[in-house]
């Protein structure tokens, strides 16, 4: 894997960014050099050059390079060398100290995990309703929970439309402690069909009307007759013949008035006629299996004192 | 009577104005994105207005517009002066001027409508890149074709940076700029994903280096020893710094990519010739600086010599933070903060704003006759608010960057992060505050400026200095 890194197309290239790099710190050294020598023939040192422009009004001095700033040269070329010979630089030479950013990042990766891994796996050990029973775990969870989540949950997980409040006791896919974790560690999709086409204008303004009386609000009663039968045919086969939702597939409770993307008629209507997918992304890799487990346990407790 | 026997100040005349009044609008831009900083309602949900299209009018209006016509009229005024012959076709460069501004408008116009490349400092999309093409390649014949038909043997050290800056500029646009269009107002880049982001950053970096280095180095190798009425300190330092400063700079690039899918290879050597590239910047600064010495005194009631010079100790200021922030363990506490947006305006505003400013004080009054500027006095008040912007804003941004940085890194005794994001972003408030008051302050400056120019010009009648005509 590593090896990619060092990888030329040809070997001419290699050889090319090697005489490049290597003859330009050269060529700065030798050019140093050179100018810091008086050439035969040239104006004694700190005299006028000779040369004039712009009417007489433009000259120079040939005075010699200021000592200090030729240590100054020097010293960062020889860094130069010295860098280039320990660490990758000079085309697929890999340096002295065998220095690769990816084994940088497993190092420090595997001492972070050496450091702070045994406090994870101790919560991991633990069930997850234990875990959040536990005043520092849910200190840890939630300051995971601020970093992780709260760009799309809020910082009070109480969401935003289209991201769920995971506080309200309401669960797309189940508030059982493993399934939180489950929707952590793999994401969740949750797709819901456009209805627009089929239903028509009407349809949907009729099946909107009956959504909304699901949760006791007030609609105009014949609409609420016509969207029924509606519903009947094309929701209740994910929301549930009583609008109830489905945990198995993420389809929400309608009757609680609780709303993902807005309850107002005008959005329910055009979550019927467009549809909706949102998209949790899945953490397995990210954060794996110990932080989740703790993420569970903060979650769980805001709806579970 | 534009004939031969006259320099050609015409087209210096309209880039000289031209500088003070792109200084002016990029400026304001740049005032009002920081002010959307502090107070984001002030894009008044208008996407027109957002952030993310005017940060690239920003960039593109001060570097290409002011920058860019700072160093088009001295670049024109000092080739013909130290060539000691009129301008070479001046019908080309009368083109460069109006294609340059047509440029600028067009920059104005996509760039709020969202037309963008995405690339930074090259988002102006295929139509206009080739437009800039040809303007560019009409540059470089004007340019180089009076350095042919110079009267004098030896070319003056400011004609090499200006030459070194129109060339590479050339190389850099055309490779960067390489797409595939699918439309008049978008492209794909012709390179993928690294190779992309190495070649952008080979561009961005030495668009720093030759645009805003080695041109404005031409600047002040001309008008520094001018305004002091001395000789340029040492002919020696200027041959080294000038091969070192651009043979180095070309390799520079990679340091913006440390720590990416950059291969290791191009991430150490981008380092090491960032470091290398100390001694040659400063090489630029000493040779301005003391080009004074045995002059100092001057420095005292020549507000334009401040500029000048006050300009080179920024230049040498942020040429030294510059290859510090390069160094890979600076750079993984400095990449992404503030700490850069503070760099980068010490040298924008500190150096290439304030060697313009100074150098187009001198132009003015020699363009239109006059003896000096209408008023010395408003130069001097310039001087200040300037120096006192831009310190305000590199100060806070320094501040903000490196409080950003350890917050972003600082880890509690579980592991986990300290600070989330968005208390990282409440700290740097009063920060963006400081900097917008910086900004804000040097843009009034530029006000003063336009009053100063106005009133010296009106009343005032074009001046064409006469060619001298010795052998």
């Amino acid at each position: 894997m590593v090896d990619s890194e060092f990888e030329f197309t040809s070997n001419f290239w290699n050889i090319w960014i090697i005489v490049l790099t290597v003859g330009n710190i050269l060529a700065c050294w030798w050019l140093v050099r050179w100018t810091s020598k008086p050439t035969a023939g040239e104006a004694a040192t700190g005299d006028i050059t000779g040369h004039t422009w712009d009417e007489g009004t433009l000259a120079e001095y040939n005075n010699p390079l200021p000592r200090w700033w030729l240590w100054l040269f020097y010293i960062t070329m020889i860094f130069s060398a010295i860098y280039l010979a320990l660490y990758p630089g000079l085309g697929t030479f890999r340096g002295l100290l065998n220095w690769t950013q990816q084994g940088q990042y497993d190092q420090e990766i595997q001492a972070a995990q050496e450091k702070y891994g045994p406090l994870f796996e101790k919560y991991a050990a633990q069930p997850i309703a234990t875990v959040a029973g536990d005043p520092e775990a849910l200190k840890i969870g939630q300051r995971l929970f601020l970093n992780y989540c709260a760009s799309c949950h809020g910082s009070d997980a109480g969401g935003s439309p289209g991201f769920p409040s995971l506080k309200d006791g309401d669960w797309l896919y189940g508030g059982e402690p493993d399934t939180i974790k489950l929707s952590i560690l793999d994401g969740r999709t949750g797709a819901m069909p456009a209805w627009g086409a089929v239903l028509n204008d009407q349809g949907v303004d009729e099946v909107a009307a009956y959504v909304i009386s699901l949760s006791g609000r007030d609609a105009d009663a014949a609409k609420v007759a016509a969207g029924k039968t509606h519903f009947a045919s094309y929701c209740a086969a994910c929301h549930g013949a009583d609008g109830k939702g489905n945990t198995a597939m993420g389809a929400p409770n309608l009757t609680d008035n609780i709303w993902l993307y807005g309850g107002s008629p005008g959005v329910i209507q055009q979550t019927i006629a467009n549809g909706r997918n949102g998209r949790m992304p899945s953490h397995r890799d990210f954060l794996g299996e110990d932080k989740a487990h703790l993420l569970a346990a903060y979650i769980y407790s805001l709806s579970n004192q | 009577m534009d004939s031969q026997t006259t320099y050609n100040y015409k087209v210096v005349r309209q880039f000289a104005v031209m500088t003070v009044v792109w200084g002016i609008v990029g400026m304001l831009v740049g005032v009002f994105i920081a002010a959307e900083l502090v107070w984001p309602q002030l894009s008044m949900d208008l996407p027109w207005f957002h952030f993310g299209r005017l940060r690239p009018l920003h960039t593109n209006a001060v570097i290409f517009a002011f920058g860019g016509s700072a160093l088009f009229a001295t670049s024109y005024y000092v080739v013909q002066r130290t060539c000691q012959t009129r301008l070479f076709a001046s019908g080309l460069a009368a083109f460069t001027f109006w294609g340059w501004m047509l440029v600028i408008v067009l920059a104005a116009i996509s760039f709020p409508l969202g037309i963008t490349t995405s690339k930074e400092y090259a988002e102006l999309e295929w139509p206009i890149d080739i437009l800039i093409t040809v303007v560019w390649v009409s540059y470089a014949v004007v340019f180089f074709g009076t350095i042919v038909k110079r009267k004098v043997k030896h070319i003056y050290v400011a004609n090499w940076f200006y030459g070194a800056y129109i060339l590479t500029i050339a190389v850099l646009h055309l490779v960067n700029s390489a797409a595939v269009p699918v439309s008049l107002t978008k492209s794909y880049s012709a390179y993928p994903g690294a190779i992309d982001a190495m070649v952008q950053w080979w561009y961005g970096h030495n668009a720093v280096g030759f645009f805003l280095t080695a041109g404005f180095l031409g600047m002040m190798y001309y008008f520094v020893p001018k305004q002091a009425g001395r000789p340029v300190y040492s002919y020696r330092l200027s041959v080294v710094h000038f091969w070192a400063l651009i043979s180095t700079y070309m390799w520079a690039g990679p340091h913006h990519l440390h720590y990416t899918a950059l291969p290791m290879w191009a991430q150490s050597v981008g380092m090491v010739f960032s470091l290398i590239l100390l001694a040659p910047s400063w090489g630029g600064m000493i040779n301005g600086i003391m080009t004074l010495s045995g002059a100092w005194h001057k420095l005292r009631d020549d507000p334009i010599l401040k500029f000048l010079i006050v300009s080179l100790s920024f230049y040498g200021m942020s040429t030294f933070e510059g290859p510090m922030m390069a160094i890979k363990t600076v750079n993984a506490l400095s990449h992404y903060t503030d700490w850069t947006i503070g760099h980068v305006h010490s040298g924008a505003l500190g150096w290439v704003a304030m060697v313009s400013i100074g150098s187009v004080y001198f132009l003015i009054p020699k363009l239109f006759g006059r003896e000096q500027m209408y008023s010395v006095r408003l130069i001097d008040w310039h001087f200040w608010m300037s120096t006192i912007g831009v310190v305000l804003y590199i100060v806070s941004m320094w501040i903000s960057g490196v409080m950003q940085g350890l917050m972003w890194r600082a880890v509690n005794s579980d592991g986990t992060l300290t600070y989330s994001f968005v208390e990282s972003l409440q700290a740097m408030y009063p920060f963006y505050f400081v900097r917008f008051l910086g900004g804000a302050l040097f843009l009034s400056g530029m006000f003063l400026m336009a009053y100063n120019v106005i009133k010296t010009v009106s009343g005032a009648r074009a001046f064409n200095a006469p060619v001298p005509q010795s052998a």
